[in-house]
């Protein structure tokens, strides 16, 4: 807003900043306050920052097989076991982690902003063009994924990205739906009649006061968003479109250790328990991000 | 172009709504002036087509299923009606600004009270944001709002529904329009409330020179408040005319019905008098009188022939056929309560 030329901000100008922010910096001191939530970013903070610099520091390899040795329960040396080719299973889930993380956060990030903005275009436009864009999501929805992978793998052979061209082709669908939904609800409500008597532009009436309205749906089907996206990747990883031997993910993990979890549980269990504390997280996380979001949620 | 002592004139305004059940002539063929500070009452029953006149004004009838069929709107010699659209959205809020009947729902619930007083100041580019926060808070102390510097840090769901629509009148005048247009502004708030809503509104008006249409279904809201008024019935005019001409010597049926129809604190014991009938069924044509089907007086001619408004004594004007043609004289219902 300010040139580079204009003298320096005065106090009044700061606050003026300050209060322009407002919904995200109330958010921020409503989130600070709720434990649960806190403790969600806190575990989900640790996981993703083991798995970044994990593997460096702990200097078991993720690929060094040890046949002889096979599957071996926890032990001093290796402290999740082995799998059956003698592999050590916490490089392999702090590895893996970074897949997982990684596709699971990234992915339903471009579904986030690829639906929202298409679920939000079609319910403010209403009409014909909602009717067009809906049945466009109707025609996308319909394909049969596995065909559709395939597909993608044919004409672009196998690539990482595919990935998240694959995954983000349908997760956004969904969204887009809810959003639309929501943002046609909120279409008729009078304050966006009101906002456009003020003569608001349409950009600035779906940035300023849709969007925030329908942030509460969105945030929760984000949070459930993610570990569907996870076990997504390990199926594509199944068809050979995701990660490759001897990489790993927590998807392929968990999908290797149901194979053998009758021998050998840790090998389910583990990459189990990290999945899982990662959706709790993310869970608790979300909640307390839609409460804080929620300005007649707060405790006064 | 506006004459001088105009700064609205609308003509033969017609907006129709197309249903399944057919098209429905909201507003039908409906023309008035709005002069500088004046306020001007808009009344009628439920469907009369009031408030589609007062947001066909700025467009933000929505289309489909709605349409603006046919007419003009000139204010400040700019046509409303077939204005570009971004011409259109520099007026709104500034030069035109609208009260909404219901106060819980017409601020946004996730941003602070201060940000929506000021909005109109910024997107139309007013004021420097940082002086912006300052008239925020003169424009809420104006309506009554006390401790107005906190409260514009407060979020809506704090708010009462009289203390929201008090934000909403700092937030219409803020950037001191010309015309205020209030869509039943009192109608979903307290009785106790709404006498200071009004007033407020008023005051405000006297101290600005704003202009007011105020849309209302309360023939006692307007008869203390407007200098002048509208009487709308399925879609169009019956009557117009000063406020105490209306009430003293009504010229149209309806008018007279209408007031009849007041239920009187000092009658204790009698009947509440109603109209008979039903208001038309505005998917059909309605040749002639809309009201002739209701009215005691009406004869053959009444719907066999066009009926326009026309003026009938100074600045009164009337689209009754018979009162026009001199062949009856309505009495005031108030004078008719006395003599019974």
């Amino acid at each position: 807003m300010n040139s580079p030329n204009e003298k320096p901000m005065r106090v009044e100008d700061q606050a003026i900043v300050e209060k322009r922010s407002s919904l995200w910096r109330d958010a921020w001191h409503r989130l600070a306050r709720n434990r649960l939530a806190l403790f969600g970013a806190i575990v989900l903070a640790l996981l993703t920052l083991a798995s970044i610099f994990g593997p460096a520091l702990f200097g078991q390899s993720y690929f060094a097989q040890d046949l002889p040795l096979g599957a071996t329960p926890p032990s001093a040396q290796h402290w999740l076991g082995t799998d059956t080719l003698g592999r050590d299973l916490l490089a392999r889930l702090l590895y893996g982690g970074r897949i997982s993380l990684a596709v699971g956060l990234c992915a339903t990030g471009v579904a986030l902003t690829i639906g929202v903005l298409y679920g939000t275009v079609s319910g403010f436009l209403g009409g014909k063009v909602d009717a067009v864009m809906m049945r466009i999501v109707d025609v996308i929805f319909a394909l049969p994924f596995t065909v559709f992978v395939i597909l993608l793998m044919v004409l672009f052979g196998r690539r990482f990205v595919l990935l998240f061209a694959a995954i983000g082709a349908v997760q956004w669908l969904t969204m887009a739906r809810i959003v639309r939904g929501q943002v046609l609800s909120l279409r008729r409500m009078e304050f966006i009649e009101a906002a456009e008597a003020l003569g608001l532009s349409k950009t600035r009436i779906i940035f300023r006061h849709m969007i925030p309205n329908a942030l509460g749906p969105i945030i929760v089907y984000a949070t459930l968003t993610v570990p569907s996206v996870m076990l997504l990747e390990a199926f594509l990883s199944f068809l050979g479109l995701g990660v490759q031997p001897p990489m790993s993910s927590w998807g392929v993990l968990i999908k290797e250790g149901a194979e053998t979890m009758e021998e050998f549980p840790w090998l389910l269990i583990y990459p189990g328990l990290a999945l899982a504390l990662t959706l709790f997280s993310l869970n608790f996380l979300g909640d307390g991000l839609r409460d804080a979001l929620d300005p007649q949620a707060a405790k006064d | 172009m506006n004459a001088p002592n105009e700064i609205l004139r609308v003509e033969n305004l017609r907006t129709s709504f197309h249903t399944r059940e057919g098209v429905v002539r909201a507003v039908d063929g409906v023309s008035f002036t709005v002069r500088p500070g004046e306020s001007l009452g808009v009344v009628g029953e439920s469907g009369s087509g009031k408030s589609v006149a007062c947001y066909s004004l700025l467009r933000l009838i929505p289309e489909p299923p709605g349409r603006i069929e046919s007419g003009c709107a000139l204010f400040h010699g700019l046509d409303l009606l077939h204005c570009r659209e971004d011409e259109l959205r520099r007026i709104r809020g500034d030069r035109i600004s609208m009260i909404f009947q219901d106060p819980m729902t017409s601020l946004n619930p996730y941003l602070r009270i201060g940000d929506q007083v000021i909005e109109p100041l910024l997107i139309h580019g007013k004021v420097r944001p940082n002086e912006a926060f300052d008239l925020g808070v003169t424009a809420l102390r104006e309506v009554g709002i006390q401790d107005a510097a906190r409260r514009m840090r407060s979020y809506p769901h704090e708010f009462s529904g009289g203390m929201r629509q008090r934000v909403m009148i700092a937030l219409a005048l803020i950037t001191k329009p010309d015309l205020l247009l209030a869509d039943e502004p009192t109608t979903a708030l307290d009785v106790t409330v709404q006498a200071q809503i009004l007033e407020l509104i008023g005051q405000m008006q006297k101290e600005r020179g704003t202009a007011v249409i105020l849309v209302t279904h309360d023939i006692g809201v307007v008869a203390a408040f407007c200098d002048r008024l509208l009487v709308m019935y399925a879609g169009r005019i019956l009557e117009s005319g000063p406020t105490s001409e209306l009430f003293y010597r009504p010229k149209h049926p309806y008018n007279q019905a209408l007031q009849r129809s007041i239920p009187a604190l000092h009658e204790r014991g009698s009947e509440l008098r109603t109209i008979p009938g039903a208001p038309p069924d505005v998917t059909q044509p309605i040749r002639g009188c809309p009201f002739a089907p209701r009215c005691e007086f009406a004869l053959e001619k009444c719907i066999a022939s066009e009926i326009s408004l026309q003026e009938v004594a100074p600045e009164h004007a009337t689209a009754c056929l018979r009162v026009q043609l001199g062949e009856i004289e309505l009495e005031p219902a108030l004078a008719r309560v006395a003599a019974e």
